[in-house]
């Protein structure tokens, strides 16, 4: 029995410990009335039977549905645990709602920036300067001509005679401008785009600039760019808050889930002497992890939500003060879930990490 | 079904615990490993479940070579090999029957199962009526009868007990000593390591006498 090679005999026969328990042992009572050599007879046939591949058909079946028994123990003790102290477990959840929900509001307030900056972007008008030899009938033949294109939403003439009106009404020059002889302003088209987009714009720009009647074409471009720019530098620091919160998120989970394994060492210790596997010793602290990172997941929601509601009121009084229906917009049902996800994923890495560094320190001495 | 040739176990610190240690233990075999505390006895054993491996030597258990054993494979060797812990190593945060049940969990025995197992190995050690206590309710000695239930619950070929008489009187250790026999006539190989040589002569087993590191006597003794 012992004269086989070791690298032979050590693998089929780990595979076939299931099976032998299974087979070959009858119950307790049983086997105190049964006379020895029943058992030794039986025990042989199971590691060399032919009929071995039948054995583990069975024995993967059972062993699937005891691995998914397993899982769903452990994710419900694991639950329970954590409720069994809800204090400590809500302190976890609560430092991991604030770290998701940082990152998640400033995606929300930059989401309405845009809604709101898309509304304005309409007003973005180009300006066209008419050559002073541009007659007003030109001028508003071009004007119709201009309103005709598709890249167009709208156009305004304003005359010499209606330029020089609103200088003078707008500028506080009015008075000044009397001693002047002649009128010193151009006639104006103003051309608001139908395109989105600096560049198209700039494009629209350049075209327009080019006709014959335009002394200069002028996008009122700089705020538009500013707005821009500080719009991609907000994607940019959500992209480092919310890295920087989820390494944060990771820490947190690792840490709890390092103390977890420092209560139950002694636990561990145990159920590996008596034939747990990694796997097995792991999976409590993974769902642990889950738990953490589902619950912070679920709170960091209701804290965006119950911010919102509370912020609703005054951004509805206060956009009705610029007569406009605007009211922020708050997750949807697809950021929602990537948020829960995102937590959830979050709490189970941060387990792994934490049991992957301290679980294999605890060996039975 | 245990095997040791010419083994030798030295720790870091430079210890040798064990050397040139040669013996088989049978299938179906019963003995007693005895020696005075620090003579090696608990690094055999530890040897035999893989908590420690030997510096020099083989040891084979059902065939495994321990030395060769990837890490991967030392829990499926310690599901066949049962343990009766000195210290009990019981759970004190879940019931008697929880702690019976823990090997055919990890096992990943259904649920009806475990119940009948779990019960059939508590009324062996006749604590059926105490299922639902914890173990810190148990005297020293039904602690000690439950770590025995958790052992062989899970029916292993191998049955290792860690001075299993240690604290109790001389009435209960003759009772757990029977409980092993029971277990051995079953076709269970059984080593003890107790230091208890009263007791041991009066069994009339085989003894292993262990004395710094090396077997002095193999056999019955008289």
């Amino acid at each position: 029995m012992i004269g086989k090679r070791p690298g032979h005999a050590s693998k089929p026969s780990g595979a076939t410990f299931p099976d032998q328990r299974r087979t070959s042992k009858p119950p307790p009572q049983n086997a105190v009335k049964r006379k020895p050599p029943n058992r030794l007879r039986s025990e042989p046939p199971p590691r060399k039977s032919t009929g071995g591949a039948q054995i583990s058909k069975v024995k993967t079946s059972t062993r699937f549905r005891a691995w998914r028994r397993h899982h769903a123990s452990m994710a419900a003790d694991s639950l329970k645990r954590l409720l069994k102290a809800p204090g400590s477990s809500l302190m976890t959840w609560a430092v991991i709602a604030i770290a998701l929900s940082l990152p998640v509001a400033l995606y929300i307030f930059l989401n309405n920036a845009q809604l709101v900056s898309s509304n304005w972007d309409g007003t973005a008008q180009i300006s066209l300067y008419l050559k002073s030899e541009v007659s007003d009938v030109e001028g508003r033949d071009l004007r119709q001509e201009l309103q005709m294109q598709d890249d167009i939403a709208e156009t305004r003439y304003m005359s010499k005679d209606q330029t020089l009106a609103e200088f003078k009404e707008f500028s506080g020059f009015g008075e000044a401008l009397n001693y002047l002889d002649g009128n010193p302003l151009p006639a104006v088209i103003v051309v608001r785009p139908n395109i989105n987009g600096i560049e198209a714009q700039e494009a629209l720009v350049a075209t327009l600039n080019d006709l014959p009647q335009v002394e200069e074409a002028q996008l009122d471009l700089a705020w538009v760019k500013r707005l821009f720019h500080i719009m991609e530098l907000g994607q940019r620091m959500i992209t480092a808050l919310g890295l920087l919160l989820g390494l944060a998120v990771l820490l947190v989970v690792g840490n709890t889930i390092r103390l977890a394994i420092e209560n139950r060492r002694q636990e561990i210790v145990v159920i590996k002497l008596i034939g747990a596997t990694n796997a097995f010793v792991r999976r409590p602290f993974l769902y642990t992890g889950l738990w953490y990172g589902l619950g912070g997941g679920i709170l960091a929601w209701i804290l965006i939500n119950t911010s919102l509601f509370w912020l609703d009121g005054p951004v509805r009084s206060l956009a009705s003060a610029y007569a406009s229906d605007f009211s922020l917009i708050g997750l949807s049902l697809r950021d929602s879930l990537l948020l829960l996800v995102s937590g959830t994923l979050l709490g189970w890495l941060g387990a792994w990490i934490a049991v992957g560094r301290h679980l294999g320190a605890i060996e039975p001495r | 079904m245990i095997q040791f040739s010419n083994v030798f176990k030295r720790y870091e610190n430079g210890h040798e615990a064990l050397q040139n240690v040669n013996f088989t233990l049978h299938e179906g075999e019963m003995a007693f490993l005895t020696g005075h505390s620090g003579a090696g006895k608990s690094t055999l054993l530890k040897l035999i479940m893989r908590m420690e491996v030997a510096t020099r030597g083989q040891v084979m258990i059902d065939g495994l070579h321990l030395a060769q054993m990837s890490k991967r494979h030392i829990p499926f060797l310690r599901r066949k090999v049962g343990v009766v812990f000195q210290d009990h190593q019981l759970l004190f945060d879940r019931s008697v029957f929880d702690n019976v049940a823990l090997p055919l969990v990890i096992e990943g025995m259904d649920p009806t199962d475990i119940g009948k197992r779990v019960r059939a190995a508590l009324d062996k050690v006749g604590l059926l009526s105490k299922e639902k206590f914890t173990p810190i309710m148990l005297s020293g000695g039904e602690q000690q009868r439950v770590g025995i239930a958790r052992a062989v619950v899970n029916k292993p070929p191998i049955l290792l007990a860690d001075e299993p008489t240690g604290n109790l009187d001389p009435q209960l250790s003759a009772e757990i000593m029977q409980l092993f026999r029971q277990f051995n006539a079953v076709g269970v190989t059984v080593l003890i390591a107790s230091h208890d040589l009263n007791l041991i002569t009066r069994m009339g087993l085989r003894m292993l006498a262990l004395s710094e590191g090396s077997i002095t006597h193999d056999g019955v003794p008289r």
